[in-house]
């Protein structure tokens, strides 16, 4: 082996040497405030307000996470987050895949300028949507309902899940399309029959988009629902806060559990996430 | 099968016009082959009959019905694209059944239809399997299947060879040439490639600038092309072509330039007096060249002799271009290998008074018989 090859070969190690440990830091940087909710999670009640940094501390107990779910109405936010964020994420991507679908393949006047409005919408502080968003939820009169909350969930995300998809749909060939009209479906049966199962990609990316914004969702959730039995968890953890105490033991505990819907969704849609579908349908 | 007509044929994009009057006839059973350079219409032409482009102005009728308004399904039409558009998430089976199974057909019968454009097409044992598991070939082969189990009236392929390479695209041509003696269809097909054109057809239709330049049989094409635009687009290589001014003397009447003058006999071009000043350009395809030795020989179909230089040659293998220069006008001559002359040499070269075309230069018609 010759000395230059040597050379190169250290600097190659010492490179890897690097990015690895950027990437540890980054992704302790990420895991160590989730494992110090959990170890606060799992306190003994005399032990919240403790320095001590070992993740399993000395008396490790489940006791948080029982009070939460016997003490507080858990449950029920947790199914209303769940009804509202599911609810939420379908109407979402039903509407904004159509929508796209417009965008993509069909000439019409003011096609540019509304997708130069929709973007432009992104770009409002998400703050300065409360007043109008609780004035006309309020005019409907759907003030702390599911369908309030839904609506207010569904139309803030529309903008970038149409974005997403219409940028995935310019990129299915159009003969696609034109094959199956041939072959006798309407433009709409193409649409459902040819595009529609080739976006899954995107489709899943709108989707968790949806999803996370709307289970993590705070502001909006706060000016809509007022009663306890309709508030999402992001409310309902809020009420263990209270004027002199606070439960951080369930706290931590809630937030744990919530986390958990968010990563089954993420886990399963995963599989969905691999481009490339389209590859060997046409040229090339 | 079907009878096509397109009548007095518009099409617009926005203030572009692509199509402008187009008449044509497509008989029944007939393959009929469309032909031009990019954009001169023909793909638009082909999607207007499939129902895939809206039609601007006049009537598109498919065994005397008239489909301008007609849903491309209700057409009785197949179309292979250029891009075989197959649907990536569905195996070949699917893929070739879809039509089948939109129209609720029973299963017994999709089965068969499938099965039966499987064998024909070698297909069978590549009905699982997904488009993105085949090569370019057996795509192609599968967007034929796909028309071929709806039997429809007519068959349209859109440049289907056209992203296949060189040795496919011969084999595949030849499958589509059995294909349409076993079907007996009508078949109507857009190209650029002109051996396409010439081996499938039996009606060549050429176009350009949106304008039928001619239709007849591949071979009326080749030997009597209609205008310029024809002779310089149909034959490879590309037919020669030498600009001059008519002129009488004599009785006699003879085509000239600032580097030659040749004899236009009667035989070729009847009336003299008549032509005289007359702007013209002669064709000759490079196969209708003698040149070298063989060219020293009085002939009486030929022209007088000529002296050219060499400038270049190309060796194909079994037969030679040569590119000549007459004075300022340049040849291209086709003769059997090997000619053995250097760059620089002179050559004398000889036309085929059979094989000539004198164009009007002016209305670029052809003015000889």
């Amino acid at each position: 082996m010759n000395k230059e090859s040597v050379v190169h070969k250290r600097k190659k190690a010492v490179k890897y040497l690097l990015i690895h440990l950027a990437l540890i830091a980054a992704a302790a940087a990420c895991v160590y405030p989730l494992l110090r909710i959990l170890s606060v999670s799992i306190r003994p009640g005399d032990k919240l307000i403790s320095t001590d940094l070992s993740l399993i501390p000395d008396g490790a107990t489940f006791a948080a996470y029982a009070r939460l779910l016997k003490e507080t109405l858990f449950l029920r936010w947790l199914w209303n987050s769940l009804l509202i964020t599911v609810s939420t994420s379908f109407i979402g991507v039903s509407l904004a895949s159509t929508a796209a679908y417009a965008f993509s393949r069909f000439r019409f006047a003011g096609k540019r300028s509304g997708l130069v409005l929709l973007l432009s919408t992104q770009m409002i502080p998400a703050g300065m949507l409360i007043l109008p968003l609780f004035l006309m939820i309020m005019k409907l009169g759907l003030m702390n309902t599911y369908l309030g909350i839904i609506i207010a969930y569904s139309v803030s995300s529309l903008p970038f899940s149409i974005w997403i998809l219409k940028g995935y749909y310019d990129t299915i060939p159009r003969s696609l399309e034109e094959a199956a009209l041939v072959d006798g479906t309407s433009q709409l049966g193409a649409f459902y029959r040819i595009i529609l199962p080739l976006s899954t990609p995107a489709l899943s990316i709108a989707f968790l988009f949806n999803f996370t914004t709307a289970w993590n969702e705070y502001l909006v959730a706060r000016v809509v629902l007022f009663s306890s039995q309709q508030y999402t968890w992001t409310l309902g953890l809020f009420e263990l806060q209270g004027q002199y105490i606070t439960q951080w033991g369930m706290f931590a505990a809630g937030s744990m559990l919530v986390t958990a819907p968010v990563l089954a969704v993420f886990l399963y849609s995963s599989k969905w996430l691999i481009s490339g579908l389209t590859l060997g349908s046409v040229k090339g | 099968m079907a009878e096509v007509k397109f009548s007095n044929i518009t099409k617009k994009f926005n203030e572009n016009v692509v199509l402008n009057g187009l008449n044509a006839e497509i008989r029944d059973h007939e393959f009929v082959v469309i032909i031009g350079p990019s954009g001169c219409g023909k793909t638009t032409l082909l999607r207007m009959l499939a129902g895939l482009e809206e039609i601007t102005g006049g009537e598109i009728r498919i065994d005397g019905v008239l489909v301008n308004n007609m849903h491309p399904s209700k057409r009785q039409i197949a179309m292979v694209f250029q891009d075989y558009a197959l649907y990536p998430h569905m195996t070949v089976e699917e893929n070739m059944s879809f039509a089948l199974r939109l129209r609720k057909a029973p299963k017994a019968e999709i089965e068969q239809r499938v099965s039966e454009a499987a064998s024909i097409l070698q297909l069978t044992k590549l009905l699982k399997r997904m488009p993105k598991q085949l090569s370019g070939g057996q795509r192609q082969r599968v967007a034929i299947g796909r028309a071929i189990v709806r039997k429809p009236k007519a068959f349209l392929f859109d440049e289907p060879l056209s992203n296949l390479d060189a040795k496919l695209r011969e084999e595949m041509r030849v499958e589509i040439a059995k294909l349409y003696q076993r079907l007996d269809a009508t078949i109507i097909y857009v190209t650029h490639d002109q051996v396409e054109a010439m081996t499938l057809a039996s009606r060549i239709m050429v176009m350009n600038h949106g304008v039928i330049q001619q239709v007849g049989a591949p071979i009326e094409v080749y030997r009597k092309p209609a205008n310029l635009f024809v002779a310089g687009f149909i034959g490879s290589p590309t037919m020669n072509f030498i600009h001059g001014r008519l002129a009488a003397e004599g009785g006699k009447l003879y085509l000239k330039n600032e580097s030659l003058s040749l004899l236009i006999p009667s035989f070729l071009l009847s009336g003299t007096a008549e032509h005289d000043g007359r702007e013209v350009v002669a064709g000759v395809r490079p196969d209708d060249v003698l040149a070298g030795s063989a060219a020293h020989e009085p002939n009486k179909k030929y022209s007088e002799k000529l002296e050219g230089v060499l400038e270049v040659s190309e060796l194909l293998g079994h037969r030679e271009n040569l590119y000549l220069k007459v004075g300022q006008t340049r040849v291209l001559a086709t003769v059997e290998a090997f000619f053995n002359q250097s760059p620089g040499s002179g050559v004398a070269l000889r036309f085929n008074y059979e094989n000539m075309h004198i164009f009007d230069k002016a209305s670029t018609k052809r003015i000889n018989d």
